[in-house]
């Protein structure tokens, strides 16, 4: 279980102001749970999602993943704990090869190139073109992107955070990508949390957090929350003249 | 050979023992041992240290390996080499240099090494300097590497220096012939106070020649490095020079890339970069559970590899 308690995360203005991107975030999310995470750009959505993997250190506020407080835990030892964070806009590596990621990330030096090959084939990369390839520059968007969640998958972790994993993917791989998720949560060993705007994907979802400016605006069960925003979606609507739906 | 020779053997030749082939074992400054084959010929030369390496035209498949070795302090060891590849031939060529310092003196090496690659001929040529030891002397390799390539020759060159040299300095002249081909790649990591220079020129002299140089460093610690690598093009020719370094710590990296074109239809691009490792890289690596130094280390194989 993933437990955020009252999370803050501030940072000084140009102009020496407080900057608050979290405001005060409490969200509990049960062991095998799929959870999509939408709202507006810059509501504090990645800012909480890195805050989870250690990549932000909150300004206050608790985190516990299965009993544990994670607050003030190194990324490392987040990742030793089974915390995995795929990025939004993930790093490129001069040298390294889509094996050597993929060992990495599953923690086996001497990864099975069949082993490899899965994992990329469930992001809808041909694994014979990619495994021996760098994830350098000669790599489109879309493919790191694809590459970053073939990672995860090998890393198998308790707790798989993915940032807006349909960005800069084609339409094919995105349907790969969502029958993935759909397998990963039918087997039942993660927790999933998936930042996404992606109706395909919050379909998937058991509940729907809305964050906005910097907190949690909704958090119920699918059902429930997706109507709202889709009616918030419809041009003329209550939340383009100010109201609420 | 004493053991401490072989382990240096093994770093910059991967040899456990000795290689099938024509070999010549050099041991501070002085033939350790020798093997010729029926297509290989190795001779020492007569009016200075050094030998000749010659292969007969049309020698397929096999290998050379000349690898020196300096284990004794104080020692200043200058060495001609002289290799004359026959047409058509395809052969491997392992050299390079492991000096094992346990003085307070300078041990250095400085080989000069000139290739006379026949036509269509190709070679492949590894060289791998090295250095180690617990004394405070200077480890030094100063080698000058010359190539012919005639009509349709081929090399391809990798030149790797990790480890424990305290100061090089390096010289590879190349000329290519028509459509003849030289690819250098070219791998440097320097720490402490080591310095380190490089100067690679090749000249594209016939129509349809190319050349590449790839060179990939890391300067760690208070290290220095200097690259100019030069490629001019005299006909229609294809030339390019790309030179990749991660600076660290309060190293200093200067890279001097040159093009020159003497010739309408030649076509030469440079391309050179110097930066730290990407936050964003090591911060990866960390979510995958390595730790921070584990991460670094890793992107630096990953680069260098």
């Amino acid at each position: 279980m993933l437990e955020i308690s009252h999370l803050r995360y501030d940072v000084t203005a140009e102009d020496g102001g407080a900057l608050d991107i979290l405001k005060d975030v409490s969200l509990t999310v049960e062991t095998g749970k799929l959870v999509v995470i939408t709202g507006p750009n810059g509501g504090g959505k990645t800012t909480l999602a890195r805050a989870i993997m250690g990549l932000n250190q909150p300004t206050g506020g608790t985190i516990h993943w299965n009993g544990q407080d994670i607050t003030n835990l190194s990324i490392t030892e987040r990742a030793k704990l089974g915390v995995s964070y795929g990025f939004q806009q993930p790093p490129r590596f001069k040298g390294l090869r889509v094996k050597d990621l993929l060992a990495l990330a599953a923690g086996k030096p001497d990864l099975a190139p069949g082993e490899g090959c899965q994992y990329l084939t469930q992001v809808g990369l041909c694994a014979d073109d990619y495994i021996d390839r760098e994830v350098d520059a000669s790599l489109s968007g879309g493919e790191v992107k694809r590459i970053e969640i073939a990672t995860i998958l090998a890393r198998g972790a308790g707790l798989m955070i993915f940032d807006e994993p349909e960005a800069g993917i084609d339409l094919w791989s995105f349907a790969k990508l969502t029958e993935t998720f759909e397998r990963i949560h039918k087997q039942g060993n993660a927790t999933l949390l998936i930042i996404s705007h992606q109706e395909r994907i919050i379909q998937l979802a058991d509940e729907i957090v809305v964050v906005e400016k910097g907190e949690v605006a909704h958090h119920g069960p699918r059902e429930e929350i997706f109507p709202r925003i889709m009616a918030r979606t419809i041009p003329g609507c209550g939340y383009m003249k100010g109201g609420e739906s | 050979m004493e053991q401490v020779d072989w382990k240096i053997l093994r770093e910059i030749a991967d040899l456990e023992k000795t290689p099938q082939g024509a070999y010549n074992f050099r041991v501070n400054g002085a033939l350790d041992s020798r093997q010729t084959t029926a297509n290989i010929d190795i001779v020492s030369k007569q009016d200075k240290p050094g030998i000749d390496i010659i292969v007969k035209p049309g020698t397929k498949k096999e290998s050379v390996h000349i690898p020196v070795v300096l284990s004794a302090t104080g020692l200043t060891d200058v060495v001609y080499n002289d290799f004359y590849i026959g047409e058509g031939a395809d052969v491997d060529i392992v050299a390079g240099c492991g000096i094992h310092n346990t003085g307070c003196e300078t041990a250095q090496h400085d080989g000069i090494h000139v290739f006379h690659i026949g036509k269509n001929a190709r070679v492949r040529y590894v060289e791998r300097h090295y250095g180690e030891g617990p004394g405070t002397g200077e480890n030094i390799l100063n080698p000058r590497t010359e190539v012919y390539l005639e009509e349709g020759a081929s090399i391809t060159m990798e030149m790797t220096q990790i480890r424990g040299v305290d100061s090089t300095i390096r010289d590879t002249v190349v000329e290519v012939a028509a459509g003849g081909e030289c690819i250098i790649n070219e791998k440097l990591l320097t720490d402490g106070a080591q310095r380190a220079e490089s100067n690679v020129e090749i000249i594209l002299t016939g129509e349809d020649a190319t050349g590449r140089v790839v060179s990939r460093s890391v300067a760690k610690g208070e290290s220095v490095q200097v690259f100019r690598p030069c490629m001019t093009g005299k006909d229609k020719c294809f030339g390019h020079v790309q030179c990749d370094s991660i600076i660290m710590d309060t190293a200093k990296i200067k890279s001097i890339p040159a093009i020159d074109a003497q010739s309408v239809d030649a076509q030469l691009i440079h391309e050179a970069a110097i930066g730290k490792i990407a936050g964003d890289q090591i911060l990866k690596l960390m979510t995958l559970g390595l730790t921070e130094e584990e991460a670094e280390e890793k992107i630096l194989e990953g680069f260098l590899n």
